[in-house]
C-alpha cells in the first residue's frame, strides 16, 4: 500500500447515500467518495485511494516542503561561496 | 501475426505448459505467458524456418519458376477487442491496420488482405455495417484491397458480438532485410510517437473502471510512415510495432532475437499527459500498454538523424523521438536509465496488467 | 500532474542525495513498511543512489503479501461457487493459495471481477440481485475507510447480497513486532505516508520512545522518500529518537478523524495472522458483531481448508528484513513473478517481485 494520487475536486453531489465528487487527475476524471471530508469544496485538491478521498491536500504545506528542500541546495552553495572554492 | 521469439531446441514435448492446465486470460496478454504458449504448443508443432524467425510476418521465397527477386510477406491476425467501438477507432479499423502494420514491419509493401468474420447471433446488422465501412475506409487509407473473406455465425453468447480474422500479403523488395534479429551494437532506437494511447482508450471505453478520459486510440496504418523512414534510412535494421505487451515486451523480444542488450533513456520516452495520469491512478506502467499506430525503428547511428527527421515530417510521426541504444553484452536484457541516473531492468510483461491499490 | 511532478524534480533529487551523503558518518539500517514506498524506491532506483552506509530494508508493508494463506484459500473456495460474483483489487488475483489462485478459479468458470474501488463492488451487487457479491477487503489502514464505506453504503441501501471477506492489518503492531524482536537490526523507520493521512501520527511517539528509534512519516515521490530518509538520518546522527512528519501536505497529527470513526463503525481491532510472520496480537481489523451480516466468512461456511505453504519460500524472513530476496535459493529459479511460490513475488511491490523486476543482476 498505498497507491493514492492527488486530484482536483470539480463537482460534489450525493449518490447512493454517500457524499461523492468528480476528481480531475491531470485530465482524467473519476468519481470518488468524500464522505469523510465534509469541509472539502470544489477546487480543493485531495488524495484518492481506491475511489476514496483520504485527506485534503494542503497547497501551503506542499510549497513549504518544496521550499525547505530548495534551501538545502541554497545553503550548500552559500557555504561553498564562503569557503571560496 | 506469426509467432514471437521462438528458439528451437530440437524435438520438444509441448506439454506441460508451466503450471497451467487451462487457458487463462493472461495467455492473450502478449507477455511471457503468451510467448510460452506459442513456443511450447504452437511453434513446436508447426516447426518451420519462417515461423522460427519470430518476426511479425513471415518472409517467404517464391518458387523458382516465378523468376522474381524479392520475397512475399505473409501474416495473419485475429481481432477480439471489446468494446467494438472505442474513441479513435473500432474493431474493423484495428483489423485492417494491425495486419497492414505486421506486413510493413518487414519492410514490405502491403498489398492484399482477407477477412473472416465470426458473428454472434443477434448482432445488429447496422453495427456490422459500421465495422465493414470502417474496414474499407482503412483499406483505402492504407492502399490495400480486401480480396477474400468468410462468414460464420455462432449462437448467442459465443462470440462477444464479432470476431475478425485477417490474413495479409505484401511484397518485400529484393535486397531489403529487416528483422527483429538484426539489431547491432551501436544502433539507435527510435519510437514514432507517444505510448499507451490505444490500450488506455480501450480500457476507458470498457467502462469497468469508471474513468473519463479524452484518450483516443492511435490505431493507424503505418506503411506510408515506414516508406518515408526507409527512404531516408535504407539500412534500417529492425521495425516492430509495440502492440499488446507494449514497448517493454516488444523490446525484450527484439533483444532476445538479436542477442544484444537495449538501453533506454526514460526521460526521452514520449507519453501523453492523460495517459500518464490514467496509468498513475491505476498503477499501470505506460511502457506495457498496447499501441496500434506506433513503430519502433532500430537503425545504424549514421542514419538515425535522417530517419528521425523523416518520421517527424510525417503526420503520424510528429512526436517521434530517440529513446535508446543497442549495446553488446547481457544478451536479451532491456535496461532503463531513470531521470535520476539510476538504472532498472525492463522485463517482459508477465500476464495481464491489472489495476492495483498497492 | 500537480503535486506530483514537482516532487520528481531531478536536480532537487540530486541536491538531497548530496545532503544525505554529507550527513552520514557511519552505517545505518532503515526500514520502510509500505509496499507502495518499496515499489517507488525500486522503480526510481533510489536504493542505488543512496550512499553505501544507508541500508534500506523492505518491511511487511504489502497487505497482499501478508494476507494469511487460510484466508486466500477461503476466498478461492467462495469464488468458485456458481452463485457468487467475487470482486477484488487487482493485486490479489495472482496470489497463490495452497492449490490455485483467483485467476485459475476464473479460468474454471468462477465469476471473478477486478474492481478499482469497493464502492464499485456495491454497485455490482445492486446490478446483480440474483447473485451474492463478495468483496475481498484487504489492506492497511489506508484502505480501511473505503472498505468500511462499502459496508455502510450496502447497509444504507438495504442490500442483502453484499458481504466482505475482511483481512485488514495495522501498521503500529507490526512495528512493535519487528522492533521488539531479538534479531532486530532496524535503527530508523519511515512511516507509511498514506496510512498516516488517515490515522495521523499520534500512534508513533510511544513506539519511538519505547524502542528509541526515530520515525519519520514519509511520502511516495522520489523527493518525499529522500526527504524522509534524510530526516531520519539526521536524527540518527544526532542521537535523537523522535517522530517527524516529512509529508505534511497530506498528513496531520490527528489524521482524518471522520475516516477513523468510519472505520470503527464497521471494524474493531482483532488478532491477525501475518503470512510468513505469524500471529501478531491486535494487529488486524475484523467486522464488528453488529455488522456480522456483511461478513462473508460467516455467510459462507467454508470448511475443510487444508493450507499448504511452499517449503522453499522464506517470505517471513524477507518480510521482517532478515534476508534479502536474492538470498532465497528459489529466487529467480522456481520462484518468479509468473510462477510465484509466495506472496512477496506476486504483488508488484512485494519485496521479491520488486527485486526481480528491477535488480535481478545483483542476484
Amino acid at each position: 500500500m498505498c497507491l493514492a494520487v492527488p486530484g482536483k475536486i470539480v463537482s460534489i453531489y450525493t449518490s447512493g447515500a454517500m457524499r461523492m465528487c468528480k476528481i480531475d487527475f491531470g485530465g482524467v476524471v473519476r468519481e470518488a467518495c468524500i464522505e469523510t471530508l465534509p469541509e472539502a469544496k470544489v477546487g480543493d485538491y485531495t488524495i484518492i485511494h481506491a475511489g476514496f478521498a483520504l485527506n485534503i491536500l494542503s497547497e501551503e504545506e506542499a510549497e513549504a516542503t518544496l521550499e525547505a528542500l530548495r534551501q538545502i541546495g541554497a545553503f550548500e552553495e552559500e557555504d561553498q561561496d564562503l569557503i571560496g572554492e | 501475426m506469426t509467432s514471437e521469439n521462438v528458439t528451437m531446441q530440437g524435438p520438444v514435448c509441448p506439454l506441460p505448459i508451466s503450471h497451467y492446465d487451462h487457458i487463462m486470460l493472461g495467455h492473450g496478454s502478449g507477455g511471457k505467458m503468451t510467448h510460452d504458449l506459442v513456443k511450447r504448443l504452437f511453434a513446436s508443432a508447426f516447426n518451420n524456418e519462417a515461423l522460427a524467425a519470430g518476426d511479425d510476418s513471415a518472409s517467404l521465397p517464391l518458387p523458382a519458376a516465378a523468376q522474381l527477386e524479392g520475397r512475399l510477406s505473409f501474416t495473419t491476425d485475429s481481432h477480439i477487442v471489446s468494446p467494438l467501438f472505442f474513441p479513435g477507432g473500432d474493431i474493423g479499423r484495428l483489423a485492417v491496420c494491425g495486419t497492414v502494420n505486421d506486413l510493413c514491419m518487414l519492410g514490405a509493401e502491403p498489398l492484399y488482405l482477407t477477412a473472416g468474420f465470426i458473428l454472434e447471433e443477434g448482432l445488429s446488422i447496422e453495427i456490422l455495417q459500421r465495422v465493414v465501412r470502417a474496414m474499407q475506409a482503412a483499406a483505402i487509407e492504407a492502399g490495400v484491397q480486401i480480396v477474400a473473406g468468410d462468414t460464420k455465425v455462432v449462437e448467442k453468447g459465443k462470440a462477444d458480438g464479432l470476431f475478425i480474422n485477417t490474413a495479409g500479403l505484401g511484397w518485400i523488395p529484393a535486397g531489403r532485410h529487416i528483422s527483429g534479429s538484426l539489431a547491432r551494437p551501436g544502433d539507435v532506437v527510435l519510437i514514432s510517437g507517444s505510448l499507451g494511447d490505444h490500450g488506455m482508450a480501450v480500457l476507458t471505453a470498457r467502462g469497468e473502471l469508471g474513468l473519463e478520459t479524452g484518450i483516443q486510440s492511435d490505431v493507424a496504418p503505418l506503411n506510408s510512415l515506414i516508406a518515408a523512414v526507409l527512404k531516408a534510412a535504407p539500412n534500417t535494421h529492425v521495425l516492430r510495432d509495440p502492440t499488446r505487451g507494449g514497448l517493454g515486451t516488444t523490446l525484450n523480444e527484439i533483444a532476445a532475437q538479436s542477442k544484444i542488450s537495449i538501453w533506454l533513456d526514460e526521460t526521452a520516452i514520449p507519453v501523453s499527459p492523460a495517459v500518464r495520469s490514467a496509468c498513475e491512478m491505476l498503477g499501470f506502467d505506460p511502457l506495457y500498454v498496447a499501441n496500434e499506430g506506433k513503430v519502433i525503428v532500430i537503425l545504424p547511428a549514421a542514419e538515425a538523424q535522417a530517419g528521425l527527421a523523416a518520421m517527424k515530417q510525417h503526420p503520424l510521426g510528429q512526436s517521434a523521438a530517440k529513446i535508446g541504444e543497442i549495446k553488446e553484452g547481457s544478451a536479451g536484457r532491456v535496461q532503463l536509465r531513470t531521470a535520476f541516473g539510476s538504472t532498472r531492468i525492463l522485463d517482459m510483461l508477465a500476464g495481464e496488467m491489472l489495476p492495483r491499490i498497492c | 500532474m500537480r503535486f506530483t511532478d514537482e516532487f520528481r524534480d531531478a536536480s532537487m533529487v540530486k541536491t538531497v542525495l548530496e545532503e544525505i551523503r554529507r550527513t552520514v558518518t557511519r552505517p545505518w539500517v532503515l526500514m520502510e513498511i509500505c509496499g507502495g514506498q518499496t515499489h517507488a524506491i525500486m522503480r526510481y532506483g533510489l536504493d542505488q543512489l543512496l550512499p553505501p552506509e544507508v541500508e534500506l530494508v523492505h518491511g511487511p508493508g504489502c497487505p497482499v503479501c501478508v494476507t494469511p494463506l487460510e484466508l486466500i484459500d477461503k476466498a478461492l473456495a467462495i469464488a468458485a461457487r456458481p452463485d457468487v460474483i467475487f470482486t477484488s483489487f487487482g493485486d490479489m488475483l495472482r496470489v497463490p493459495g495452497s492449490q490455485a489462485d483467483l485467476f485459475s478459479i476464473r479460468a474454471r468458470g468462477g465469476q471473478v471481477r477486478v474492481v478499482y474501488s469497493p464502492l464499485d463492488a456495491v454497485r455490482i451487487a445492486q446490478e446483480n440481485p440474483d447473485h451474492q457479491v463478495v468483496f475481498f477487503a484487504i489492506g492497511f489502514e489506508t484502505t480501511a475507510p473505503a472498505n468500511a464505506a462499502s459496508v455502510i453504503q450496502a447497509k444504507a441501501l438495504g442490500l442483502k447480497n453484499y458481504s466482505i471477506l475482511a483481512s485488514h492489518v495495522c501498521v503500529p503492531p507490526a512495528m512493535h513486532a519487528i522492533l521488539g524482536s531479538p534479531a532486530n537490526r532496524i535503527q530508523g523507520f519511515l512511516a507509511a505516508g498514506h496510512v498516516c493521512s488517515v490515522m495521523g501520527t499520534w500512534e508513533y511517539p510511544p513506539i519511538a520512545a519505547q524502542y528509541q528509534v526515530p520515525i519519520v512519516v514519509t511520502g511516495f515521490e522520489p523527493l518525499d522518500l529522500l526527504n524522509g530518509i534524510l530526516m531520519t538520518l539526521r536524527q540518527l546522527e544526532a542521537g535523537k529518537a523522535g517522530v517527524e512528519n516529512a509529508y505534511p501536505r497530506v498528513v496531520t497529527e490527528r489524521g482524518n478523524v471522520a475516516a477513523q470513526k468510519m472505520i470503527l463503525q464497521v471494524f474493531e481491532p482483532c488478532d491477525r495472522q501475518w503470512r510468513g510472520i505469524g500471529l501478531i496480537p491486535m494487529s488486524g481489523l475484523g467486522l464488528r458483531a453488529e455488522m456480522e451480516e456483511f461478513d462473508a466468512e460467516k455467510r459462507f461456511s467454508v470448511s475443510g481448508i487444508q493450507t499448504r505453504e511452499s517449503e522453499l519460500c522464506i517470505a517471513g524472513q524477507v518480510l521482517q528484513g532478515l534476508k534479502k530476496p536474492h538470498h532465497c535459493p528459489a529466487f529467480g529459479r522456481q520462484c518468479t513473478p509468473e510462477t510465484p511460490l509466495g506472496a512477496p513475488m506476486v504483488s508488484s511491490e512485494g519485496a521479491c517481485s520488486a527485486y526481480f523486476r528491477y535488480h535481478r543482476e545483483e542476484a
